[in-house]
């Protein structure tokens, strides 16, 4: 009784040891591909800015108007940006090497489908991007918009506005590469059908008499309040 | 661009009816039914008045019109120069009417008087607003003499101003022209001037490849281009200026974008001749210039200073971008002055105002958004100005407005380090 109790015990204690020593030594080359990959990628990041900056890739890149593009939606220079996307480009790579190291046979189908997606990937990226641009253009413009126009929380407005571009540039991303396809695109409808709807009956409610100035003076011809603005901001040329 | 391609046959041969002409006064309009008979009056008269030997012509190209301002013009009949005159015509007075693509602005309008110009060999060319409701006939004499007797090139008005009036203008635009061009015009964006035929020409010679600005800055590039090619320059004291409410009713952004930005820009075009150039030169003015403490025009200075106390406040992450630290750390110490002790150094106004041509010059952001986040600041420093000459007199003001404009003129190797990136 005593020794089956033992081998009871024993045993999956065993099978527990030779497991971990299979995957120990995985998980260990594992960790250090991604620190080896960590500094590589680092040192190829720092050599191939320092590179960039001394071949005026830069300067390259402002005379074709992209550094302008750049500045303009708060973004760093073209070669941080470079030096920075082949960072992660190589510690990524690192990292699937890594994770193939451990010998699971389902990561290693997820990291097929993975590099079997990676045009997709690279597209939604690109989406991103130029959603990310989109958004702190717009929303700079918003908040200037606002603050020029003595409107109540013009930071809350902008906020807003980077918000619905960020949410509109990551849902296509997503949609992009077929993630939580029916459901991402399910949620933004809601999402974006309900803050619209919040929108018109705030102001609706909230704003009639602005509403109605607005349209008076759209379509018939009211400039009451045009006279009464120049006043309060007197002639400057 | 040839002058062929900017005028159209029918244009070419309205002009061509015409014949050589000494004076040409340009009057662009769009949408001016209500006022441009009367200025097109006053021009006849003034022309017939003082120029009655010369030959004139009163050139008005259109930006399409829908108001029925093309048919006024048309439809006006030469005034009975007999009730307001003691001479008659000695030439036919012609007024010849072309059309441009409104969407090219100014530009398109000064194109095609230039071009006019140019084809009848005027001697003397001014423009003039369509919607100027205060002017005289001496306006032309005001403005064409200095060019047809004088040989001057260029004629920029003065006006006579109310207190708190052309606030942009007293606190940015003068002063920058004066301390970068090192040239003291009053109104360097001024709408109504004059210039002579050689200066026409060299106009059309710079003029291509400026569309994306001169559609709404053409006046500064006129001033700073006739500055810049060493024309002789003078200015001309015109009187009041009273506009029509529609034009009145441009907005501070619009305006500081347009014009604010239209000037940085001719600093960029120019820059190697204003960082060359130290101190500045007073220029030859013609007219008597009458000082008078006329009512001040309303500003709501409270308003004002709530909304540059708002906008530093929230475009904290904006101004970062576009200000030295330092500045920004005295902007934003001024932003906590009290109503009532609050005070907007002129050295701080000149320095951020430096920078901010510096940072446009740069692209540190989208253009437009910067000249917009200039706006707040302007408040402030109008708020100030309005508070510390509420009770004082035309001699006194104009005292405060030169020690700014000296300022301007002591911080400029600063604009040029700034320029070129040897500050921040």
């Amino acid at each position: 009784m005593k020794d089956l109790m033992m081998r009871n015990l024993i045993e999956p204690l065993r099978a527990v040891y030779q497991t971990a020593a299979q995957i120990l030594p995985r998980l260990l080359a594992m960790a250090i591909i991604f620190a080896v990959g960590w500094v590589v990628a680092w040192v190829v990041e720092v050599i191939l800015r320092r590179l960039m900056v001394l071949l005026g890739v830069n300067k390259l890149f402002e005379a074709r108007g992209l550094t302008r593009l750049l500045t303009q939606a708060a973004l760093p220079s073209p070669a941080e940006i470079i030096s920075r996307i082949v960072f992660w480009l190589i510690w990524v790579s690192f990292m699937l090497v890594g994770v193939n190291a451990l010998g699971v046979v389902v990561l290693q189908r997820e990291i097929a489908g993975f590099v079997s997606l990676l045009p997709q990937i690279v597209l939604a990226i690109l989406v991103l991007f130029f959603g990310f641009l989109a958004a702190n253009f717009f929303s700079r413009a918003a908040l200037l918009a606002a603050v020029n126009a003595n409107a109540p929380s013009p930071r809350l407005f902008s906020i807003f506005v980077r918000f619905l571009i960020l949410l509109l540039a990551v849902t296509i991303a997503l949609e992009r590469i077929r993630l939580g396809h029916g459901v991402v695109l399910v949620a933004f409808s809601i999402s974006f059908g309900a803050i619209m709807l919040g929108l018109a009956i705030a102001f609706g409610l909230g704003g009639r008499n602005v509403a109605r100035r607005i349209l008076e003076r759209r379509f018939a011809g009211d400039s009451r309040d045009e006279g009464e603005d120049k006043d309060e901001e007197g002639s400057h040329l | 661009m040839s002058e062929e391609s900017l005028l159209s046959d029918e244009f070419v041969n309205q002009l061509t009816a015409v014949g050589e002409v000494d004076i040409l006064v340009g009057i662009p309009t769009l949408n001016n039914r209500a006022t441009v008979e009367r200025v097109i009056d006053a021009i006849v008269v003034g022309l017939v008045k003082y120029y009655h030997r010369e030959r004139s012509v009163v050139i008005n190209p259109d930006g399409g019109s829908n108001d029925g301002t093309i048919e006024a013009i048309q439809g006006a009949s030469m005034p009975d120069f007999r009730t307001v005159l003691a001479s008659s015509p000695l030439r036919t007075m012609h007024v010849v009417s072309g059309h441009y693509p409104g969407l090219f602005g100014q530009a398109g309008a000064l194109r095609l008087i230039l071009a006019a110009a140019d084809l009848l060999g005027a001697k003397a060319c001014a423009l003039v607003s369509p919607d100027i409701q205060s002017i005289t006939p001496e306006w032309v004499e005001a403005l064409i003499r200095p060019v047809l007797k004088e040989q001057f090139d260029f004629v920029a008005p003065i006006y006579e101003r109310r207190r708190f009036d052309g606030l942009l203008v007293k606190n940015m635009l003068h002063p920058l022209v004066r301390a970068a061009y090192g040239c003291r015009i009053e109104e360097p964006v001024g709408n109504e001037l004059a210039f002579s035929g050689r200066l026409a020409r060299h106009f059309l010679e710079q003029d291509s490849g400026r569309e994306d600005f001169l559609r709404f800055g053409a006046y500064a590039w006129l001033t700073t281009t006739a500055i810049v090619g060493g024309f002789k320059v003078c200015q001309s004291f015109l009187g009041p200026r009273v506009v029509a409410e529609k034009r009145a009713a441009l907005d501070l952004t619009t305006a500081i974008g347009e014009v604010g930005g239209a000037l940085f820009r001719c600093m960029e075009i120019h820059e190697s001749y204003w960082t060359s150039r130290q101190g500045s030169e007073s220029v030859p003015t013609f007219g008597f210039q009458s000082i008078m403490d006329l009512d001040p025009v309303r500003v709501n200075r409270k308003k004002m200073f709530q909304m540059f106390k708002s906008g530093v406040d929230e475009l904290g992450s904006v101004l970062e971008q576009i200000l030295s630290p330092s500045t920004l750390a005295g902007v934003r110490e001024v932003s906590k002055l009290e109503e009532k002790d609050f005070h907007f150094p002129d050295e701080l106004w000149a320095k951020t105002v430096y920078e901010f041509a510096a940072s446009h010059h740069h692209s540190v952001m989208n253009r437009a958004h910067l000249l917009q986040a200039l706006a707040p600041l302007y408040r402030g420093r109008v708020s100030s100005f309005i508070l510390e000459n509420l009770r004082a007199g035309a001699p006194e003001v104009e005292g405060k407005l030169e020690a700014l404009r000296l300022e301007y003129e002591r911080w400029k190797p600063y604009l040029i380090a700034s320029w070129s990136r040897n500050v921040r």
